[in-house]
């Protein structure tokens, strides 16, 4: 290929002062198919810019090397000036001469000679250039929020808003998620199902939202803009349309002592049930493992008493696909199970006794109880016998920070929450004690160094700096054994009742939904974002967004901040008729493809399909493999599995890098 | 270019890195200022994944002394599984180059992620001195011509 130009930039001092530019130019200005080969000062800048426009201009170019710094740079830069004077924008390459140069070398002579066998290859690549044009998808402008949390609500509200068509779908009962279950909230006690509520009903009227409730994720397939999920809604028993949420139903069910999942085992619940008053929707399930009609065909009373003749025990899952452009995912967090037999992957916590001393609860467990909604009504009472404990030792750290279980970080919310509980307690309980063991105070957040003080200074909770080692029972009373390191004394307390903060690990679940997604997920299973910093509510997998505790341990205010971010970027991706993505992605040259799919089964993205190849009267041929350039994000794992050398990557082609690598000679 | 500044001899290195991690831990050694040997030669492709162990052969074909492929930690990959692929396909490969009689000193595999620019400068370092010690690789040369 002839008219390249080489455009060498000195980065001010930061190449010249390394690498002799005006040589390199000289050198390079030899190379075949060179027709310009110039220096400057800056090429990034404005007038840099434009120097390069005017030669691609007035020289004709059809092919620009810019040696400046690494593409991460500014490859983008370059490639949109050139654009702008109508050179395809992937004829551009650059040579990093700066990062992989100028700056790891100080002899000047060995890093010119470098610099000019760095822009040689990137010459020799750019000659085997091909103009591409950006891949134009379009967009099925409804949007899908798996997860109804406070995360999930606020994301599918700021969307539904935003005139965005929602598909809500929440695997429990009721919309609501962890937060419903709260007692009240850190930093200001605002009553959690006071906030929570309004928003759980304004999600659940939105003429734009559709909920799925009791209803699982089974299958997506599709690609941004383009996703086909498809639901499963679990067998409900109960007809939610002619159901008007009376209560006959579980107000008669004789099934009563089944442990609520909403209480955490704290209270129980009947078998046909919502999990608690204020569900949306307000509509009950049947509990098919405890249903006395539909393990042992007897009873059938709730059909009896309910005058809709909603209910109809012989219900199936059912199925339906959904089409929508974008996914955000907001699956939350649950508690770390210390119960957890030693052999399995995080190892419990034995020596605190949950399980086998009715009086160590977790942190969940214990905001049930002092919720006013809670089972006890609010009124702070023991599991075992029903007493007011008047001792009550919170245990920061259960998990979290501790690498032998498993779980290197901080589970965030903690801190804060034993703070909250230790209040709550004492605003309760006058004439009792909270005693908090922890490692360290994390308070960061507004007004949330405040209220940890308030909890000490005013209402007299009593913290320990220290781990407790083992929990004992004797004569009713819980003897925990802890140190205070600050006073470098052993502690022992004698509790009634002992609450522990055990670390928040993703939802049971969210490892296979992540692989459903294509979107990476961390060695504790919270899903990866895009980058950390920059695109903190994107994934890799194009289109689909995270928001909330599924992400990592985070708060209410933090969860809800990710959710609108989620939702301002899905609303944007939306605003648009059609996407266009990066076209460096694999092809298949398909009278080439042997049809082995070996890249069918290699690529992590599904993005492969199984075509067949007709003539123009529609006769078989053959079949072949074909990329989904909705799906492809071009890792290029196809191009290396290939036996018949039919795929390819755009922007990598083998033909490319043996170019590369044939200016080594 | 090499003989006009030194007249020892001066290895050549040739990096194929992913786009997303070594790159950028190459660029950080920059960012950083952390001096190495000016014998390797990177190109850029998006993923280990894409390495198609051709792309060795042909570094050797074309003079290359050593070959470097170096992409995310498990688990880190940018397009979720790309590393494991490159990986799984390195052990194959890595026996029958063997058996072909290759000399497995001249082959590297690494991970270095964005932030391990210290990394970066220390393998290539390394490699570089290894092969420096090892002298040209003239008996591939030698396998091609029989």
């Amino acid at each position: 290929m002839a008219g390249i130009g080489v455009f060498i930039c000195w980065c001010g001092e930061n190449i010249a002062r390394t690498v002799d530019v005006k040589k390199v130019a000289e050198e390079i200005g030899k190379l075949p198919g060179v027709t310009v080969a110039m220096e400057y000062k800056y090429m990034c800048s404005d007038p840099g810019q434009t120097l390069i426009r005017n030669h691609i201009r007035d020289d004709k170019l059809e092919g620009v090397v810019v040696a400046s710094c690494s593409p991460h740079m500014h490859l983008r830069t370059f490639r949109a000036a050139a654009a702008r004077e109508g050179l395809n924008p992937y004829k551009v390459e650059m040579a990093n001469i700066r990062e992989h140069c100028s700056w790891v070398h100080q002899d000047k002579e060995r890093a010119t000679a470098k610099a000019i066998e760095l822009i040689a290859m990137s010459v020799a690549k750019v000659s085997k250039d091909k103009p591409l044009d950006a891949i134009k998808i379009p967009v099925t402008r409804r949007a899908m929020v798996i997860g109804g949390g406070v995360a999930g609500i606020q994301a599918a509200l700021d969307m539904a808003d935003g005139g965005i068509e929602v598909i809500l779908v929440e695997r429990e009962p009721s919309i609501g998620g962890k937060m419903a279950g709260l007692s009240e909230t850190f930093p200001t006690l605002d009553c959690s199902q006071c906030i929570l509520t309004p928003r759980m009903v304004d999600a659940g009227q939105h003429p734009k939202i559709k909920l799925y409730t009791w209803s699982e994720v089974e299958e997506v397939n599709g690609f941004v803009g383009n996703f086909e999920v498809k639901i499963r809604k679990k067998a409900r028993y109960v007809d939610t349309t002619k159901c008007t949420g009376c209560g006959n139903c579980w107000n008669s069910c004789p099934q009563k002592k089944i442990p609520s999942e909403f209480d955490y085992a704290t209270g129980n619940r009947t078998a046909i049930y919502i999990p608690f008053p204020q569900a949306v929707p307000a509509r009950p399930v049947i509990d098919a493992e405890h249903c006395l009609k539909l393990t042992k065909g007897r009873c059938g009373i709730c059909e009896k008493k309910c005058a809709a003749g909603a209910i109809h025990y012989d219900d199936q899952d059912e199925f339906v696909t959904e089409k929508v452009g974008a996914i955000v995912v907001s699956t939350g967090y649950q508690l770390y199970n210390f119960r957890a037999p030693e052999t399995e992957k995080t190892k419990g916590y034995g020596e605190y006794g949950y399980g086998r001393f009715k009086d160590v609860i977790d942190s969940l467990q214990f905001e049930r109880i002092v919720s006013a909604s809670g089972p006890t009504s609010g009124e702070i009472r023991r599991p075992s016998d029903g007493k007011e404990p008047k001792t009550v030792v919170f245990i920061s750290c259960v998990g979290s920070r501790d690498n032998n279980k498993g779980m290197a970080y901080c589970s965030k919310i903690c801190c804060m929450y034993n703070a909250k509980h230790t209040m709550l307690y004492k605003h309760k309980v006058h004439d009792g004690e909270a005693h908090v063991f922890y490692m360290d105070i994390r308070s960061g957040g507004k007004n949330y160094d405040e209220f940890v003080r308030r909890a000490i200074e005013q209402d007299g909770a009593l913290y320990h700096r220290g781990r407790v080692s083992k929990i004992t029972e004797e004569g009713g009373k819980l003897i925990v054994r802890g140190v205070d390191t600050l006073a470098g004394k052993p502690v022992t307390v004698e509790a009634d009742l002992v609450v522990l903060a055990a670390a928040m690990v993703p939802s049971k679940g969210a490892e296979q939904l992540a692989q459903k997604l294509s979107v990476g997920y961390d060695q504790y299973g919270f899903l990866s974002e895009s980058h950390p910093k920059l695109r903190p509510v994107e994934t890799n997998s194009a289109g689909v967004f995270v928001a909330g505790a599924c992400q990592a341990p985070k708060d209410i205010p933090e969860s809800v901040a990710q959710a609108s971010a989620a939702a301002g970027k899905v609303l944007g991706m939306l605003s648009k008729e059609e996407l266009t993505r990066e076209p460096e992605i694999a092809h298949i040259d398909e009278k080439n493809c042997a049809a082995c799919f070996a890249c069918y089964r290699t690529c992590p993205y599904n993005a492969i399909e199984k075509a067949e190849v007709r003539d123009r009267r529609g006769n078989f041929i053959k079949m072949t493999a074909r990329v989904n350039p909705g799906l492809c994000m071009g890792c290029g794992t196809c191009v290396a599995v290939c036996p018949s050398k039919s795929a390819d990557i755009e922007g990598f082609t083998d033909e490319q890098i043996y170019a590369q690598i044939e200016t080594l000679l | 270019m090499s003989e006009e500044v030194s007249k020892e001899f001066e290895p050549k290195v040739v990096a194929y890195v992913c786009n997303w991690c070594t790159y950028l831990g190459a660029d950080l050694a920059g960012t950083n200022r952390l001096e190495y040997p000016t014998n390797v030669r990177i190109i850029r492709l998006p993923c280990t994944g894409r390495i198609d162990f051709n792309l060795i052969v042909k570094a050797f074909e074309n003079g290359a002394d050593s070959v470097l492929v170096s992409g995310c930690h498990p688990g880190d990959c940018h397009y979720n599984a790309g590393n494991y692929h490159a990986r799984r396909r390195w052990m194959l490969f890595r026996e029958l180059l063997a058996t072909l009689g290759l000399d497995m000193d001249r082959i590297h595999f690494t991970w270095i992620s964005a932030a391990e620019g210290r990394k970066f400068q220390q393998v290539v370092t390394e490699i570089t001195e290894k092969t420096r010690a090892l002298g040209p690789y003239t008996k591939y040369r030698e396998i091609c011509e029989v």
